[in-house]
């Protein structure tokens, strides 16, 4: 395609354990056009992050390898003080926690100037003016006054404002949101999140949406890729993966959430854990040893992330004989109704 | 069915002090006349945004905030002031919201989950290692775990530790303020089903404080939502999703995000609609003062904080 904002090839990032590099981030290939919103999904311990803060470099003690590029530019191969311009510049982060990623001892207004500064975005006379310009554009009232206050005068909900009003100050071309609502409120987030959107269509950038809430991912994102074990098992656009996700570790998560059908019953669990860094078969289906009950031959060795139809990708072969095993037989029963009803609807 | 936990008109008041003298200029309602009733073996949602004093009711039932005004009764008897007693502490427990700051990171997964143990009971050594094995277990621990920290752990494997400690004196109420918020959906689902399983099987009454409407939906029979200090409406979690009465509950409702893609654009159109209702005529549903109005009866079962008709 060749307009891609972010294009991220192999990405392979390694921890050092007992004198060991192990990878957190796997073989991780990924691409963000402009204006589009990719949500990236897994539980804690997937490497969702460690992905976000390998595109930022901002790993101490690991070992990057792979190829990043934004427009065209090799992050990986940037010296440290390229990548300072980048950071905050073309490429910005909201984090997670809106409590610890502003100073407590800086006015909020000189925390956005700061960052006006840094990056040359703007004249000294104009910084002011700007800084406050940004804090309305965020939706706060009375930007003035809020300028001159320090963060733990503010709430969550507005401390999150100040933060996104840091992130796009330099008008980003990618926006990471490391998740941006967790921290918050439910009428809180779908104002942050209405926010994220206008914002993004606005200054026409990419966001790499970070979150485990699929709520929000529903919402939100226009593809969605699913993370474990620091593998992406499956990317789809956000339409199919919710309606017909294919690999065995989507199906679980989206069966895990509480919905109206079984409300006060047993939530699907998967089974397991996440499987530690350095006691992991890194050869076979990763997610193999949470779903035993299917026969082994279903996974593939070196399992490859496969186009099964237009931009819909899932790794292994396992997909294809999966059921949930919380109800096997529902499970083949609704199966073998779906495909009577499509049968039909092919025969209309 | 008798009420386990019964709460009369409770208020939690903060003094802000000021001036020459550092006298009380005025105070903060954090909880301002809050009555509810839990049976045993149920689970009530209390639901509310941040600062509406739903952690401040959990803390003032736990003991942890003193009470400004109002009783709590706790299987009959009183035990706010001076009603507390020993047998209190050890039949109330609580879990607590941030897996990462409410575990010492200087001690033990078994020195954390045997201190409530050690407080009350007499135990050998090898006796308190089979009960803190036997916990770790029931919420789906490794027995490996046992001489590891707490920094160890994943958010979720933390929690679970909170938890044993919550369960290892047998309480027969558990305060659990946002358990699973901090927590992925995969976990979130393990941790709630074993909440429920712990619940049956240990005849569990539940003070569950939380946000995220669908948990709550999910966990808990009766439901009641906050505003700054006041119930707004309350119910069971039928009358609660299927008829939201107050405005407010409609706007939290409509706020939580669904997973259904075909209906996204008709979610949106819904939020957007009742935020203009919201910003209309909300202040019709509140008084002078900007507090709620007086909850009144819509069914035996169902009351909400609505203006006189009319």
């Amino acid at each position: 395609m060749g307009e891609e904002l972010l294009s991220v090839k192999n990405l392979t990032t390694s921890f050092k354990i007992d004198g060991t590099y192990y990878p957190a981030v796997d073989d991780v290939s990924l691409d963000i056009q402009p204006n589009e919103v990719v949500a990236l999904v897994g539980e804690s311990g997937s490497g969702k992050s460690a992905t976000a803060f390998s595109l930022m470099k901002l790993h101490r003690n690991a070992r990057i390898e792979g190829q990043v590029d934004l427009e065209g530019k090799d992050l990986l191969k940037m010296n440290e003080k390229k990548m300072n311009n980048i950071r905050g510049g073309e490429m910005a982060m909201i984090f997670q926690d809106p409590m610890t990623a502003l100073n407590p001892l800086m006015k909020i207004k000189l925390q956005i100037m700061e960052t006006l500064k840094i990056h040359k975005t703007k004249a000294k006379s104009e910084r002011e003016s700007y800084a406050i310009e940004l804090l309305s554009r965020v939706g706060i009232p009375n930007p003035e006054r809020v300028g001159e206050a320090f963060p733990h005068e503010l709430s969550g909900g507005m401390r999150q404002r100040v933060v996104i009003a840091i992130a796009i100050a330099n008008r980003p071309r990618l926006l990471i949101a490391d998740e941006p609502t967790t921290a918050l409120d439910v009428t809180i987030q779908a104002q942050i999140l209405d926010l994220i959107r206008e914002l993004q269509e606005d200054l026409n950038s990419g966001v790499l949406l970070i979150t485990h809430d699929l709520g929000v991912v529903a919402e939100m994102a226009d593809r969605v890729a699913v993370m474990y074990a620091g593998q992406i098992v499956e990317i789809a656009p956000v339409k199919e993966l919710f309606k017909d996700p294919k690999h065995p570790y989507t199906r679980s998560l989206l069966n895990s959430l509480p919905n109206e059908e079984q409300m006060g019953g047993k939530l699907h669990v998967i089974e397991g854990v996440v499987p530690a860094l350095n006691k992991m078969e890194r050869d076979s289906c990763r997610f193999a040893p949470r779903i035993p009950w299917i026969p082994e031959e279903a996974h593939e060795h070196n399992p490859k992330l496969r186009e099964i139809s237009p931009e819909h990708y899932v790794r292994c072969t396992c997909y294809k004989d999966f059921y949930l095993k919380s109800d096997p037989d529902i499970g083949l029963q609704v199966e073998q109704e779906q495909m009577e009803n499509s049968a039909e609807e092919v025969k209309e | 069915m008798n009420n386990l936990l019964e709460i009369n008109n409770l208020k939690v008041y903060y003094p802000i002090k000021g001036g020459f003298f550092n006298t009380v200029k005025d105070y903060v309602k954090a909880v301002d006349g809050v009555s509810l009733n839990i049976p045993q073996g149920t689970t009530y949602g209390l639901v509310g945004e941040s600062g509406s004093g739903k952690t401040t009711t959990g803390k003032a039932v736990i003991g942890l905030n003193h009470i400004t005004e109002g009783e709590i009764l706790f299987d009959g008897k009183a035990i706010s002031g001076s009603g507390k007693s020993v047998e209190n502490s050890k039949e109330i427990q609580m879990i607590f919201q941030d897996p990462y700051s409410s575990l010492n990171v200087r001690k033990r997964v078994f020195d954390i989950v045997s201190e409530p143990i050690r407080n009350y009971h007499k135990r050998t050594k090898d006796e308190l290692i089979a009960e803190v094995l036997d916990l770790l277990q029931k919420v789906g621990l490794p027995p490996g775990s046992l001489y590891k920290y707490p920094h160890e752990f994943s958010g979720g494997q933390r929690q679970r530790i909170g938890v044993a400690r919550a369960i290892a004196l047998n309480p027969k109420l558990i305060i659990a303020d946002e358990p699973v918020s901090a927590l992925d959906v995969s976990v979130q689902a393990q941790v709630l089903n074993f909440m429920q399983d712990i619940q049956e099987e240990l005849d569990l009454t539940m003070l569950f404080i939380a946000h995220d409407l669908g948990v709550v939906r999910h966990m808990c029979q009766h439901i009641g939502i906050m505003y700054q200090g006041r119930l707004v409406e309350e119910g069971t979690a039928e009358d609660i999703f299927s008829n939201p009465q107050h405005l407010y509950t409609k706007r939290l409702i409509a706020a939580i995000p669904d997973t259904n893609v075909d209906k996204i654009d008709e979610n949106l159109h819904i939020r957007q609609s009742v935020k203009e209702e919201y910003d209309q005529h909300f202040h019709e549903y509140l008084d002078e003062d900007g507090r709620a109005l007086p909850l009144i009866n819509i069914s035996a079962t169902h009351k909400a904080a609505l203006p006189a008709k009319g």
